[in-house]
């Protein structure tokens, strides 16, 4: 109102001044040009005579990493007859020369654990968190600079985290734990593959990680047969991705193609025989009391195979990655280290 | 000629090339229907749909450059849009003046007299704008879904408002009265609001004149805004008059002539020109002699709370998850829609889609997917005069916005150089097992697979024998060569005569089913096997099998075009219906592994 007020007064002026009249209007004509010159050229700027394109194309795909040893030989180590897992995991490493082999000092460490499902850790349906604790402090020990831990699971992921009782384990060793959100996932392709095309990996938590470890238990599953350390990766991935179980095997031989890890760690202290891979029920499991660790995942789900009554010929996706050159299903080749901790 | 009568004939004109341009808004080929004509040409001319998608997307899609014309006509003259084009307006003002018609002059001054409530257009347009153009999910909350422009300024623009009025609502009513405008008669679900709503703005007339064109327009508030600087102006020749109050009988705008008028209220309608006995008024270079007001009654303090308002609704109206975990499965598009959340900063619900499509079956959505996507457009394959034909590309290339894009037949359809990509698919049919005839109910039917136009066909079936409930034990009394002999006379005769009736001998499993050829109520005629014609058969036992096929979807195959849903018997709930499932216009609501 101030402002008309004000308009008025220069307004009464005009009428004092008559040539203040042709100077209001010729001030006025010059910003009414400046708006149609202004519109004109936002206009013109933005004047877009196809319309949109049918898909929008501007992704950034990403691709994994290689974490693998520069060593590429195959390494193993099978530790029987004991239900202490950091016992087992313990002598394992140590059998493959301690952990310093794997991690380096300085080290950013991250674990893939499988925190598919909301369930207790006495379920065996998650990877147990004596496991995930004492992989880290060893990491530490090793001189890692930093651990984290991550996981896409199927339930609601905090929940997972914390009923698995992997979330205070990792905290309680000094790592971090990285829960999925929507931004920390990035389309990947992977090279030679026909299902993960464009597809949205969990890609945020490998910023700066420069060793992979990938830590599963042995489960039955009825889809795929199986559910162990190459599986365990579909845990990487977002979207949609229940609709590659319309071609189970073929996207875990492409998991196994996206993901080359320093290291796997395959839990068979209990293995889950039936219902799988969610159990539900003390007596889906079974003690088996195995430890399984190595730098190829083909090998060590070969041998896991054998502890669900299982062979390789009976699990597609382990050949399939086999002859995909990911490692081998013939675990015996690569001359595993067997210890009897008994 | 007086200058009101040159108005009047400009906007008469407007008004018929609008009606026309409805009319002819039909594909055929008789001469009143679609010929070229340039039936977005007054959509295009409204700057607020340009703007509006422009402030959404970034950009200004082809034809909307035609608003740019209004803009700097706006610039230069002032609202002539307003009282001289649209055609909204020239309703309304027709329809004002049936309202104040042999009113005494007193009552018509007073109807005149400005009123602060004509600020609260300003407030639609600022919040619609403001709605269209946010767009913060890089700044506050990157990767939030929830943070993103929608485009509603259609809900209000006078040009959309009128367009889907007259063609959802009115068209329908009075197609077939001078000429069949279509086929068949014309069915908008839930047209019936959008007729509600016209209606009533045009019984606002009677409370003031123009009242939409003073309280609610957008598209005038955005033109008093361009009218600031206008070159051209109503204004008084002197400062001083006898006061008559005569200039306002017939005030258009409600813009105060007689005193400091009201710029960016004044929509030139001249009739202050014409009334004014005196002469003093009229149409200049200069500012009006008595003073004038230039700015909306909006304090900076109401824009700022307009603005963020404004900015605040598309994020609310995404809480309901209408576009990503919650959307409705039967929201389907027409071919040629792009991704939901671009679809919805570019649909201003003009309706335009769901005129031309010449099956019907392109309707205005109401709730059911959000506030946001009112009146956009949806299929509907109950009504109509089939589903979306699969050689039509017609709404795609009438939408004035592109959100259903200018699609060619070989992007449709998946050939020639859209080979690779394959057709276009807008949903997937799904088969209802419970009320499928061959499914539920032992009845032939495959309807649908007959009807499906894909190349190979995406509705397959398998074939089964199902055994007739009432006759899968019959006993056989006499058996001759092709004809049975039952010892219950109680079948309805020539009911096994269709050609869907097999008879099988349960003590022959080895011999093959035989085609029944007919009945009466104790004989059953067939066609004979060979190895029947020397065993005559006493005592035995046999039954009727009816040959049913029954339908599968290939996911692969099926577009969703819907036509196996409109032809599908069981009318009241289809046993096959389309969900948006595989639509190809999101990757996202693909289930298949392949593309």
């Amino acid at each position: 109102m101030k402002n008309l007020e004000q308009n008025n007064t220069v307004l009464k002026e005009y009428e004092k001044k008559p040539g203040m009249k042709r100077r209001e209007f010729l001030i006025r004509a010059g910003k009414a040009g400046l708006c149609v010159a202004a519109a004109s050229s936002l206009g013109y700027y933005f004047y877009d005579p196809h319309g949109p394109a049918a898909f929008s194309q501007k992704e950034n795909i990403i691709t994994l990493p290689d974490f693998s040893l520069p060593d590429k030989r195959p390494v193993m180590a099978i530790v029987h007859g004991t239900g202490d897992r950091n016992k087992s995991l313990g002598m394992a490493i140590k059998a493959l020369g301690g952990m310093e082999v794997f991690i380096k000092k300085g080290d950013r460490v991250l674990l893939k654990v499988n925190a598919a499902f909301a369930s207790p850790p006495s379920l065996s349906a998650t990877t147990h968190p004596d496991l995930v604790s004492e992989t880290i402090r060893l990491c530490y020990a090793a001189g890692a600079s930093s651990v984290s831990v991550t996981d896409n699971p199927i339930n609601d992921p905090a929940t997972c985290f914390t009923l698995s009782g992997i979330d205070k384990a990792a905290l309680s060793q000094g790592a971090r734990v990285i829960l999925p959100r929507e931004s920390l996932f990035q389309p990947t392709t992977v090279s030679g593959a026909k299902l993960i095309r464009s597809w949205p990996l969990l890609y945020g938590p490998f910023d700066g990680i420069t060793k992979l470890i990938g830590m599963a238990p042995i489960k039955d599953h009825h889809r795929s047969g199986a559910s162990m350390t190459m599986k365990n990766w579909y845990g990487l991935l977002g979207g949609r991705r229940n609709i590659f179980h319309q071609d189970v095997h073929g996207v875990i031989e492409e998991l196994a193609m996206m993901v080359s890890p320093t290291l796997v760690i395959l839990d068979g202290t209990w293995t889950m025989m039936t219902n799988g891979p969610t159990g539900g029920s003390l007596s889906d499991l079974k003690q088996t009391n195995t430890m399984i660790v190595s730098t190829d995942q083909v090998a060590a789900d070969a041998y896991g195979a054998t502890l669900l009554g299982k062979s390789p010929e009976n699990l597609p996706h382990i050949l399939k990655a086999e002859a995909q050159g990911v490692g081998t299903a013939d675990f015996n080749s690569i001359n595993p280290i067997r210890i009897n901790a008994g | 000629m007086k200058i009101t009568t040159a108005r009047q004939i400009s906007q008469i004109f407007f008004v018929i090339l609008f009606l026309w341009f409805c009319v002819t808004t039909t594909l055929g080929d008789k001469w009143w229907q679609l010929r070229g004509w340039p039936v977005n040409w007054i959509i295009q001319l409204d700057p607020l749909v340009g703007i509006g998608t422009l402030l959404a997307t970034r950009a200004l899609y082809a034809g909307l450059l035609w608003g740019l014309i209004t803009v700097v006509s706006t610039i230069v003259l002032g609202r002539f849009f307003c009282g001289w084009v649209c055609p909204f307006g020239a309703i309304h003002q027709f329809m004002g003046f049936c309202g104040k018609y042999k009113k005494p002059l007193k009552d018509k001054i007073s109807i005149n007299r400005y009123s602060p409530w004509q600020s609260l257009k300003y407030f639609f347009l600022f919040i619609f704008l403001a709605a269209a153009f946010i767009d913060l999910s890089g700044i506050l909350a990157p990767g939030n879904p929830l943070v993103t422009g929608s485009l509603q300024i259609g809900l209000l623009d006078p040009i959309p408002l009128l367009y889907r009025s007259v063609n959802l609502a009115l068209l329908p009513l009075f197609d077939g009265s001078v000429v069949h405008l279509s086929a068949s008669f014309r069915f908008y679900d839930g047209a019936w609001v959008i007729g509600v709503v016209f209606i009533a703005a045009m019984t606002l007339n009677f409370l003031r004149p123009r009242f939409y064109c003073r309280y609610i327009c957008p598209l005038g508030a955005l033109f008093g805004i361009l009218s600031r600087f206008a070159i051209f102006r109503i204004g008084k020749n002197k400062p001083e008059c006898s006061n008559c109050d005569f200039c306002e009988k017939n005030c258009e705008g409600a813009c105060s002539p007689t005193s400091r008028i009201r710029v960016n209220e004044c929509v030139l309608c001249m009739n202050c020109v014409k009334d004014c006995r005196h002469e003093m008024m009229s149409y200049r270079k200069y500012p009006s002699e008595a003073g004038e007001r230039v700015s909306p009654d909006m304090t900076r303090r109401g824009l700022v709370l307009t603005l963020a308002s404004g900015a605040l609704l598309p994020p609310m109206f995404r809480l309901s998850g209408t576009t990503s975990l919650n959307r409705h499965a039967s929201l389907v598009r027409p071919p040629g829609s792009i991704i939901e959340h671009e679809f919805l900063k570019r649909c201003i619900k003009c309706g335009q889609c769901m005129r031309i499509c010449p099956t019907n079956v392109i309707h205005p959505a109401g709730f059911e997917a959000g506030f946001e996507a009112l009146w956009t457009p949806s299929l509907n394959f109950r009504i109509g005069t089939s589903g979306c034909q699969h050689n039509c590309i017609a709404c795609g290339n009438i939408c004035p916005t592109a959100a259903i894009r200018p699609i060619t037949l070989d992007e449709r359809l998946g050939t020639g150089s859209y080979e690779n990509q394959g057709p276009i698919r807008i949903g997937m049919a799904f088969v209802d097992h419970g009320r499928c005839l061959p499914w539920a109910m032992d009845l032939p039917c495959i309807v649908c697979q007959e009807n499906c136009p894909v190349s190979p066909k995406a509705i397959f079936t398998r074939e089964i024998y199902q055994s007739v409930r009432e006759h899968n034990d019959i006993k056989i009394r006499m058996l001759e060569k092709n004809v049975v002999e039952t010892t219950n006379k109680n079948m309805e005769p020539d009911r096994f005569a269709t050609g869907d009736y097999f008879l099988k001998f349960i003590d022959m499993p080895d011999l093959s089913l035989s085609l029944i050829t007919g009945n009466t109520e104790n004989k059953i005629e067939f066609t004979g096997t060979d190895s029947l014609d020397k065993a005559l058969y006493y005592d035995g036992r046999a039954e009727i099998l009816i040959l049913l096929q029954q339908p599968y979807i290939d996911p692969e195959k099926c577009i969703g075009c819907g036509i196996c849903q409109h032809e599908c018997p069981v009318k009241g709930k289809r046993a096959i219906r389309i969900t948006a499932e595989n639509e190809s216009r999101n990757p996202e609501h693909s289930f298949l592994l392949s593309r």
